[in-house]
């Protein structure tokens, strides 16, 4: 059993951590962390134990902050991470990626940056800049954001990324060129008879499938997809779930065909839980059929929200899948969904959930 | 520094916000330092604490929308002078939710 385990929670007020044993029965509660900033993702690296959080305040703009020590101490940095000078500023960091010996951040407006030295300096990875879409990407409700960064587990020049609302992209070549992968997901927003564009869809969340690289799935302003060549096609997989309108999308940490969404009620009927009953939604065949998982969730007069990378799952047998609300509470399971109880409440809204197992 | 050897250099005084010393402990709200710009004076506060320039200052580069510097009871720029002994006061906005 691992000594414990850590839900990282990024809020529009600083960072929290909330901790646990591996039975993940009780949880502490500590935090704000990150000097009250707004902390859109904060991420852990079981590697070497730290722990980033990327954020951007309105005052002292964007930095991604560090802890070496479990979230006793935070050093915050952004030298590097800037655009050229004449250029829009960068806002906010939006988003964390680590792989191997790299960090990988994406910004607003939306931009990739990559870190060789633990988030101490950064430098631009440029080409996503130089795609001729690049000029036409219209910012989405949150702005024009890179939020998800998803690298191949086997080869560090491949990464998707994904902007809201200009779609996916990929690399091949570490970031020089890009391509847009969005053939199959609609823009039901745009003119009839122009929804399946090259590229300006809104995603809102993309994530690969464990131990199979090409397996994508996405939660979209516009529908649920599931891609399995690498996001050259997507195919809709939302038949059986209450909406086509969601941010999160969690995938299982052994198993590529289970996936974990949280569905809201749709973009123009408050964005809250249908009905107003919280409920995850879970695929164990890559999307072909879906059940609800309720129980312990709020089940009337609930009106909270779940943003884009505010639900995550954790490492352990059985996996425990997390998710924060627009509201200001956690809620866990310690079942893959089964069952669910709230493990912190009152928080600031919270922007993003993510887990590490400390042995 | 001034990069000009012409321009004559004196010390200044920053008075630096309370929230701003949150991000770089150790630091003083009061700082004298060589600065006859306030662009140089920003330079030698970075070169003090590493990063604070970035907390200051975007990458246009320009001091940050919701950061406000005054000298002589004016809004200044990064390229506003600065005499001897002045004090350069350096505030947040008010704003948040």
């Amino acid at each position: 059993m691992p000594e414990k385990i850590l839900v990282l929670i990024g809020t529009k007020k600083g960072a929290f951590i909330a901790e646990s044993d591996g039975k993940r029965g009780s949880w502490k509660l500590r935090g704000p962390f990150c000097e009250h900033w707004p902390m859109n993702h904060v991420v852990g690296d079981p590697e070497t134990g730290a722990i980033y959080g990327a954020g951007g305040n309105e005052w002292f703009g964007p930095a991604v902050w560090k802890s070496d020590d479990l979230g006793q101490t935070w050093t915050h940095s952004s030298e590097g991470l800037a655009y050229a000078a004449g250029d829009e500023p960068i806002k906010a960091v939006w988003s964390l990626a680590k792989r191997n010996g790299s960090l990988y951040a994406g910004v607003q407006p939306a931009g990739l940056f990559r870190s060789d030295d633990g988030g101490a300096t950064w430098s631009h990875i440029e080409g996503l800049q130089h795609h001729p879409s690049r000029k036409d990407w219209n910012p989405g409700g949150a702005g024009l954001i890179l939020h998800s960064i998803v690298t191949h587990p086997a080869d560090e020049e491949q990464i998707w990324v994904g902007i809201s609302s200009a779609g996916v992209f990929y690399t091949w070549d570490g970031g020089k060129t890009w391509e847009p992968r969005n053939r199959g997901t609609r823009a039901d927003f745009l003119p009839e008879g122009q929804n399946y564009p090259e590229f300006g869809q809104c995603v809102h969340c993309l994530v690969m499938a464990p131990g199979k690289p090409d397996r994508l799935y996405q939660q979209n302003h516009c529908g649920m997809y599931r891609s399995d060549d690498g996001g050259k096609n997507w195919q809709s997989i939302e038949k059986g779930l209450p909406s086509t309108f969601g941010f999160p999308a969690a995938t299982h940490p052994r198993d590529p065909d289970t996936l974990f969404l949280l569905p809201l009620n749709g973009d123009s009927a408050g964005r809250y839980v249908p009905d107003a009953k919280a409920a995850v939604w879970k695929t164990e065949d890559a999307g072909a059929t879906w059940l609800d998982e309720r129980k312990g969730l709020p089940q009337e007069n609930c009106y909270a929200g779940v943003l884009r990378q505010a639900m995550a799952t954790d490492s352990l047998e059985p996996a425990g899948v997390y998710f924060g609300t627009s509201g200001g509470s956690l809620f866990a399971s310690a079942n893959e969904g089964e069952n669910w109880s709230e493990i912190a409440q009152h928080l600031p809204t919270i922007l993003s959930v993510e887990t590490m197992v400390v042995e | 520094m001034s990069n000009n050897p012409a321009r004559s250099v004196h010390h200044v005084i920053a008075r630096l916000p309370g929230v701003l010393i949150d991000l770089f402990p150790g630091a003083p709200r009061r700082v004298e330092l060589p600065a006859s710009t306030v662009k140089e004076m920003i330079d030698g506060l970075d070169a003090l604490w590493p990063g604070m320039r970035d907390r200051m200052c975007d990458s246009r580069p320009a001091i940050r929308r919701h950061m406000n510097v005054f000298v002589d009871g004016e809004k200044a720029t990064l390229e506003t002078g600065l005499a001897p002994g002045t004090e350069v006061f350096i505030l947040t906005a008010i704003s948040g939710g």
